[in-house]
């Protein structure tokens, strides 16, 4: 039945998934530390990956800034923006239902690429690949750059999580997170640190976003693209799991390209089957322990 | 006394408006009304935010389209086996998202509903990226010819009355109030030994039946279906009309249908400053008129009487 399937294909595929799936785990990992840490659902964090590219392409075309630098500056560009967004338009909904940040983050959606496609059309814009070339192992060729997103990301997703877990900053978001009014009283500025928790988030995509623009084009609709898979990492891995967002970004990557290989016609559809049955058999996500559903 | 001259005048108008505006302007109106209303019995009154409502009201418009097309049924059967076949699709859908409340359900229903756009674009029957086309507007009860858009506008009425008055009802009865209930306070409903659960689900299945027939509609009256009417597009637009007009209050999400479906006709000419112009609006309203417009009318009108 699979004698078509070449070996050089079914590696090929794989590579691409994992270097999907790298992209997923980033801005999955960006997503559930927002929620999970400051209960909003950032719908924006697809439009701000798209802004991390635009930064990083406007730096180089502008500035001259060039693609490393571009790797430290736009986070930090984005960030801003992202803590601005928070003290804007999150923070004044911070103690209602979460359902009104989700769609205040949604109409900054609209508002942000609608006046990014004004500015640069809906056609997707080049960016050149810092590290051309690449080496062939014999059965595929694989290029430099897409090696090097596969580690830098694997990288950024094990330092953020350490970050969070094993640090006593992390232990404070954490704290913050159960008994606000706790860490409060130990002198620490809860409010600022939610901000900053969002800016954080918000780099992060931003840094995706850089990251992608090299191998994808750099389009204002290359976020929302992407969204709604984010979205169903999310809900797969557990929300608010920062682990599991990792993870499952791999794992859904890596699933989509060997789905491309055997069953091409499916692959926009593998996801959300497997959402639907990671749902029904594990209604709190895959790596979420049971008693900690929200 | 008051309300039954208000409602007199309504009918007037409804009955008088096609001769005075472009009907298909009037059955988008309509159509969106029986949608905005659809997702009120959700969000308003059940407290789930289904953030792909668009999922029942575009394949719908695909369904009853197709079915116009190819089946000699009249066309009054067509927007009832639309909407019943929404209501099973909501059906299903409510088993797999109601186990979860709030924001799991919003992200649930979000990514089934891509699930379903991913699908109807695959699907043989819906022309793929065209759409389908040219759908004939059949005989009403397979007699009256109702291929003109001023007799569609009368028959798109006449459901559209039909179904705010099945929603009127459905709020209104012991079924609405323990919806109610559960939104306000889910685990003190189970105490008194209700399934919070099934309540759900039936909430979903009659308002994606509804939604199903708005969709049914609108393809009647513009003749197409396309995938912009499952897009995720539509759901944000729908959640906005709601929250605009008033979230909760019976007539505020009509209202708020009726003001973008007239807004988005004017800001056409603008292109991409329309969606801006509805994102900064939709923000506006989020940030400091979360009662929407018919909410603060009706906050305004109480403040004085009572104490």
């Amino acid at each position: 039945m699979f004698d078509h399937i070449s070996i050089q294909l079914l590696l090929g595929q794989l590579l691409i998934g994992l270097i999907n799936g790298s992209f997923y785990a980033m801005l999955s990992l960006g997503l559930a530390i927002i929620f999970g840490l400051i209960h909003v659902v950032n719908f924006a964090h697809g439009a701000q990956y798209m802004l991390g590219a635009f930064v990083a392409l406007l730096m180089l075309n502008h500035l001259g800034i060039p693609y490393w630098g571009a790797l430290v500056l736009a986070p930090l560009v984005v960030g801003a923006f992202g803590y601005a967004m928070e003290l804007t338009i999150l923070k004044p909904l911070r103690n209602l239902d979460h359902l009104y940040s989700l769609l205040a983050t949604y109409a900054a959606v609209l508002i942000i690429e609608g006046l990014m496609r004004l500015e640069f059309g809906s056609s997707g814009l080049p960016y050149n690949s810092p590290l051309p070339g690449g080496i062939n192992l014999g059965f595929m060729f694989l290029p430099w750059y897409r090696g090097w997103v596969v580690v830098f990301s694997l990288v950024v997703c094990v330092a953020t999580w350490l970050l969070i877990e094993k640090t006593k900053l992390g232990a404070y978001l954490r704290a913050a997170n159960e008994r606000p009014e706790i860490v409060e009283s130990f002198g620490i500025n809860v409010p600022l640190m939610m901000s900053l928790t969002y800016a954080f988030g918000v780099a992060l995509a931003g840094l995706g976003g850089v990251l992608a623009a090299p191998i994808y084009q750099v389009s204002p609709s290359m976020g929302s693209n992407l969204m709604i898979v984010i979205f169903a990492v999310v809900v797969i891995g557990g929300m608010g799991s920062i682990l599991g967002a990792i993870l499952t970004g791999y794992l859904i990557g890596i699933v989509e390209g060997l789905t491309k290989v055997f069953y091409p016609e499916a692959s926009n559809l593998a996801i959300f089957v497997i959402m639907i049955i990671a749902l029904i058999l594990r209604p709190n996500g895959l790596f979420s322990a049971p008693e900690s559903s929200r | 006394m008051n309300r039954a001259l208000m409602l007199v005048l309504l009918a007037v108008l409804a009955i008088a408006a096609p001769f005075y505006v472009y009907p298909i302007l009037l059955m988008t109106v309509l159509s969106y009304v029986v949608f905005a209303s659809s997702f009120n019995l959700l969000l308003g009154y059940a407290g789930l935010l289904c953030f792909g409502h668009a999922m029942f009201f575009g394949t719908a418009a695909y369904f009853a389209g197709w079915l116009l097309k190819n089946t000699a049924l009249s066309i009054e059967l067509c927007f009832l086996l639309s909407a019943l076949s929404m209501a099973a699709l909501g059906w299903v859908v409510g088993l797999i998202a109601a186990r979860r409340g709030g924001i799991q359900f919003a992200m649930i229903t979000l990514a089934i509903s891509q699930f379903i756009y991913f699908l109807l674009l695959r699907a043989p029957f819906t022309g793929g990226e065209d759409g389908l086309q040219r759908i004939p507007r059949s005989a009403l009860f397979g007699m009256f010819d109702v291929s003109s858009n001023l007799a569609l506008y009368y028959v798109i009425l006449a459901f559209s009355v039909l179904a705010i008055l099945v929603f009127y009802r459905v709020v209104h009865s012991p079924f609405g109030e323990v919806l109610k209930a559960i939104r306000d306070n889910e685990a003190r409903v189970e105490s008194l030994g209700f399934i919070p659960e099934r309540f759900k689900v039936l909430a979903l299945t009659l308002s994606a039946g509804l939604a199903g027939l708005a969709g049914a509609m609108k393809a009647a009256a513009y003749q197409i279906a396309t995938l912009h009417d499952v897009s995720f597009h539509i759901s944000g637009t729908i959640i906005f009309m709601t929250l605009l007009g008033g979230l909760g209050t019976l007539t505020g999400p009509m209202v708020g249908a009726a003001m973008i479906v007239l807004l988005n006709d004017y800001l056409a000419q603008y292109g991409e400053w329309a969606l801006i112009i509805q994102g900064a609006v939709f923000l506006v309203v989020i940030l400091f008129f979360r009662k929407g417009v018919v909410g603060e009318i009706e906050a305004r009108l109480k403040k004085p009487g009572r104490v």
